[in-house]
């Protein structure tokens, strides 16, 4: 039942690449299948990856929204269902904790003269995966407002609910917004800012949670002061949600993820004077900490392990030339690359900013996925007053150690 | 009808629900009494685009051995249904031991996940149920007695709310109860609070959550009742009228008693289809307020990379479960009602 | 009924009339609202302005000229390519209409004419299965699929719905079976058929209000489903609505939140056009075949 779809490639967005010249990857033969998310920045490396298209070389690529729910069950089946999972730093912890994926030196050594050596996601010696793009949240700010009020760009929590406090005298109902969407957003906010503490979430060396100390209550205080200058409503604040806010010129902070940056500035954007005094920082700090409270994100791929060694050299092909320095051609603005080359636009400055300011990587723990879930879970009754910070942190512990000690992390 | 043409008639509907029903519902239960062996984790030097760390990661080889030996985890027992994501009985002797009053007691037990999601799911099944059942019903006696001409447009229109998908359907609603959205702005000058916002106050967004609920499957107990209508004997309705009975005597002796097994099979279907409720929650993006026992599956199997399996098949046995206790009365009912019929 | 009708008094007659208009509006105008919104620009659609802009389309008037924008329609359909999402919808939802239907009348009939206690359970049975949340199963389908070799096929999902389906339809063509007299197969069979010859020739003419019913409903189930469509699909066989929940953007992503719009409207359209072509056969199906006690 399989179907083989022969030097086509069956994936609408990637029929693009049926006009364009056939590259020369060269690569004899094999069978190149990608699993990976659903968003410009990798469909342009898919279109490219499928250029490697041949007579005998097959590449077919499924993007999909659902990826990371299906790729553990599809890599597991043998031979598996996808050559490579595009991941991000936390969807490949399961691959990587159920083996499924293989170390990719000895293809580097061959074809991989083009990376450098921060794209490599090296464990324990060995690099399993190979990243091309970076991602975190940052701060978005209207620079003609600040400047019409005369404040800095606040580059602390402090100077941000000082600026905040001004606007909202200025008559600035609710000048700030934020992810605050219960689930994977809220918890995402906490762990911003919790990294921003430099406290750790474990103890060390193990799966118990470190997070009920005086920097976790910290953390809690500042996401409830933000609150007050936030509307109502931002129980209910995603990405999604934020966006028409902000192009209506409602609020004049935002902490937004800089992926959608382009998109605030971009050509498309509803209203001119907005979109070009739209400006982006790095996230606040915290407290005494110069680090920025954003989580840093990558997103790279992985080679599987359950496929045959033909076509695993050349999906690992393929995927170079996908991420080749050419890639950055006319998509520069789409992403922030880590491919060599890349020369950041307006658009990554917060960023840039983010990782110049030497903010901390997202943890790639096998249980901080379930301490995310946690997080999301329980946080929205202390915001909405309903129980204390304490009792929230308690509530977090519960949960995690409940779901910990399911998965085996925590007797 | 001998057991022969029984299975003839039957067999493959028996087959299609037993091999992706049934044994997904055993092999659902057999692995909610295991848990994942205990990980092996190491040590070690974790290098990214951001630098470098010392981290732990799961010995991914050795757990290998461990699953060959024993592919389903550590036998737990019943240990996933009562620790504190569930049934929580430790928490709960805690808490009557601990606590001074009965407000207390009732705060404490409505901060555990499970209870919290089982209250919601509760109000949401016995309120949204009866008015769906009521409203449909009435619909359908309303539209069977309109012009035959407008009937189909008529019916077309009522299906609306049940062929509008409720992924957009609940965002392009999402959007007019926004404060800034037609229904959002006219409820604020109904009641002329300028601060009413439908989707910050828990209240307001249960109210939300149930009128959407009753909008949605209406069209359904409608249709329903409307296919049922067009049966109800003619000639014992022009009896009753001959007997002299007014239009409410007839709908009231004739029709209800006549329909009543469509409504048993109504309530039947919505009791289940409302304890579950699901999708309206991501929709109105109202899991501040209000979570519910299909919302505990989802986010045990969905939300973090890696699922917790063996929670969301308890979660999903004790949905089962309470579905059963639920329909108890009704199934009673159907049960002396085969008796009768045999 | 029309002897019933004429002698309605006149105050019924216009509060029912008022109460099919309320329903009428309630039902409609989130859909109405939609499809003309949804010639608008997202600016206008979800104005944060005034939701007045939704109607008067100032924003799209400015980017497109006139206060109509067919925009949202060409982007879904000639960019993201909707069709092929319409195709795979069609297929999916007809193929289990007609399989739902097929198996579910044959094993309603049988469940409603056998008198055995093990048909009670049976349907009991039914009913557990039916309580099972759909999510709980498609996590267990995918690993066993992907080893066969047979996720991401149309006819996986098909046969996936229609068991996930089956509980529902058995019960209901099961009740309405109920409702169909004895006499009538009995009769046939008095006459030297067999059972299936008695089902085919006196019960299939009058069955078809149940089966029209009920097939609407697997229809809808079909047409509606998210969680095993959006699981158990590859990106070209996806089906209409995991199509539209990718226009809706994602962390990474802003939602083309018209294109959603517009596919849904034009989704929902040919439905009424059919609906308005075989409304006497849809009333009349759901009307004929009354069974006269």
């Amino acid at each position: 039942m399989n179907l083989r779809v022969k030097a086509t490639v069956a994936a609408g967005a990637l029929i693009a690449s049926a006009g364009g010249a056939w590259a020369d990857c060269g690569i004899e033969s094999g069978s190149v299948r990608i699993l990976s998310n659903d968003f410009p920045a990798l469909s342009a490396v898919n279109t490219r990856a499928a250029e490697c298209a041949s007579g005998t070389v097959e590449v077919t690529a499924n993007q999909t929204t659902e990826h990371r729910n299906i790729q553990v069950p599809a890599l597991s089946a043998n031979p598996a269902t996808y050559t490579v999972a595009v991941i991000a730093t936390s969807s490949i912890v399961p691959l990587l904790s159920d083996d499924l994926v293989r170390p990719l030196d000895g293809y580097i050594e061959k074809w991989g003269d083009q990376l450098l050596d921060s794209q490599k996601i090296v464990i324990d010696g060995k690099t399993m995966a190979i990243a091309f793009m970076a991602n975190a949240q940052h701060l978005y700010y209207r620079e003609d407002v600040l400047a019409e009020h005369g404040i800095e760009v606040p580059q602390t929590y402090d100077e941000l609910f000082a600026a905040a406090e001004k606007l909202q005298q200025a008559g600035w109902e609710y000048p700030l917004s934020s992810n605050f969407m219960p689930g994977w957003n809220l918890a995402a906010e906490f762990i911003n800012l919790y990294l921003g503490t430099g406290n750790r979430f474990f103890e060390p060396g193990s799966a118990n949670l470190a997070i009920d100390n005086e920097d976790g209550l910290a953390v809690l205080e500042t996401m409830k002061k933000m609150t007050e200058y936030m509307s109502p409503d931002y129980i209910t604040y995603d990405s999604n949600a934020q966006t028409p806010i902000w192009e209506a010129g409602e609020v004049a902070l935002s902490i937004a993820w800089g992926s959608r940056a382009g998109n605030y500035i971009g050509a498309d954007a509803p209203d001119r004077a907005i979109a070009d005094s739209t400006a982006f920082a790095a996230a606040p700090t915290l407290g005494d900490s110069t680090t920025p409270t954003a989580a840093l994100w990558w997103d790279g791929f992985t080679i599987a392990k359950n496929i045959s060694d033909e076509d695993a050299e050349a999906s690992f092909r393929a995927m170079m030339h996908g991420i080749a320095p050419e890639v950055l051609e006319g998509n520069m603005d789409k992403a922030v690359w880590l491919i060599d080359g890349f020369v950041p636009t307006r658009a990554a400055d917060g960023v840039m900013a983010n990782l110049k300011g030497k903010a901390k990587p997202y943890p790639m723990l096998p249980y901080i996925g379930l301490l995310h879930v946690a997080l999301g879970d329980n946080l929205s009754e202390y915001l909405q007053g309903n129980e204390s910070a304490e009792q929230a942190l308690a509530d977090v512990k519960a949960a995690y150690t409940t779901a910990a000690t399911e998965a085996g992390f925590l007797n | 009808m001998p057991h022969k043409t029984f299975l003839a008639f039957i067999w493959p509907s028996l087959l299609a629900m037993i091999l992706f029903i049934a044994l997904p519902i055993v092999s659902v239960g057999y692995q909610s009494l295991f848990i994942e062996h205990e990980q092996i984790l190491i040590e070690s030097e974790t290098c990214g685009p951001f630098g470098c760390d010392t981290e732990v990661s799961v010995d991914a080889a050795a757990m290998a051995e461990l699953r060959e030996a024993q592919p389903a985890g550590r036998f737990t027992g019943l240990g996933t249904y009562t620790n504190a994501s569930h049934l929580a009985f430790d928490e709960i002797g805690e808490i009557f031991a601990t606590s001074e009053n009965f407000g207390e007691i009732r705060n404490r037990i409505m901060n555990l996940p499970f209870y919290k999601a089982l209250i919601f799911t509760l109000a949401y099944t016995f309120i949204v149920t009866p008015l769906v059942i009521i409203l449909g019903f009435a619909i359908a006696l309303v539209v069977n007695s309109i012009p035959r001409l407008l009937k189909g447009p008529v019916i077309f229109f009522s299906l609306l709310p049940m062929l509008v998908t409720p992924l957009v359907g609940s965002l392009v609603l999402y959007w007019m109860i926004d404060s800034r959205g037609i229904i959002g702005a006219a409820l604020q000058a109904l009641f002329s609070d300028p601060t009413l916002s439908l989707k910050a106050s828990p209240t307001l967004t249960w109210i939300t959550l149930f009128v959407y609920g009753v909008w949605h499957s209406a069209p359904f107990a409608f249709v329903v009742f409307y296919a049922g209508l067009q049966t109800v004997p003619q000639d014992t309705l022009e009896s009753a009228m001959v007997d002299g009975a007014s239009r409410w005597e007839r709908v009231r002796f004739v029709i209800v008693p006549y329909l009543m097994p469509l409504a048993t099979f109504i309530a039947l279907m919505q009791l289940m289809d409302n304890f579950r409720v699901f999708e309206p929650i991501i929709g109105f993006s109202a899991a501040a307020s209000a979570t519910s026992l299909s919302y505990l599956i989802y986010n045990d199997l969905r939300a973090s990379e890696s699922p917790l399996f063996g929670s969301a098949a308890a979660t999903s046995l004790l949905t089962i479960l309470g579905v059963i206790i639920l329909l108890l009365p009704v199934l009673r009912r159907n049960w002396r009602e085969f008796n009768r019929k045999t | 009924m029309s002897n019933l009708r004429d002698k309605k008094p006149p105050s019924l007659v216009a509060l029912s009339t008022g109460f099919v208009l309320v329903w009428l509006v309630i039902a409609a105008f989130p859909f109405l609202w939609t499809m003309w919104g949804s010639f608008k620009v997202e600016a206008d659609f979800f104005s944060r302005a005034d939701w007045m802009n939704a109607i008067t389309g100032p924003v799209t008037e400015r980017q497109h000229g006139s206060p109509f924008t067919g925009a949202g329609y060409e982007g879904a359909w000639v960019e993201q390519e909707f069709w092929r999402a319409v195709v795979n919808t069609a297929i999916v939802t007809f193929s289990v209409v007609v399989i739902s239907l097929t198996l579910g009348t044959l094993g309603g009939y049988a469940l409603a004419r056998s008198g055995f206690k093990y048909t009670f359970w049976l349907l009991m049975a039914a009913l557990v299965f039916r309580a099972m949340p759909h999510v709980t199963l498609v996590s267990g389908y995918l690993l066993p699929f992907f080893q066969l070799n047979i996720w991401g096929y149309l006819p996986t999902t098909i046969i996936v719905l229609v068991a996930i389906n089956q509980p529902f339809t058995l019960w209901m063509l099961h009740s309405f079976f109920l409702s169909i007299p004895k006499d009538l197969d009995e009769a046939a069979m008095v006459d030297g058929c067999t059972r299936f010859q008695a089902f085919r020739l006196a019960i299939i003419p009058v069955m078809w209000p149940g089966v029209v019913t009920t097939g609407l409903f697997s229809f809808l189930l079909a047409y509606n489903d998210f969680t095993v469509t959006s699981m158990l699909l590859t990106q070209e066989n996806a089906t209409m609505i995991p199509k539209i929940n990718s226009f809706l953007g994602s962390t990474q992503e802003e939602g083309k939140v018209m294109y959603a719009v517009a596919a849904v409207v034009s989704a929902i359209v040919p439905l009424f056009v059919l609906i308005l072509f075989f409304q006497r056969q849809i009333v009349s199906g759901l009307t004929a075949g009354a069974v006269k006690g």
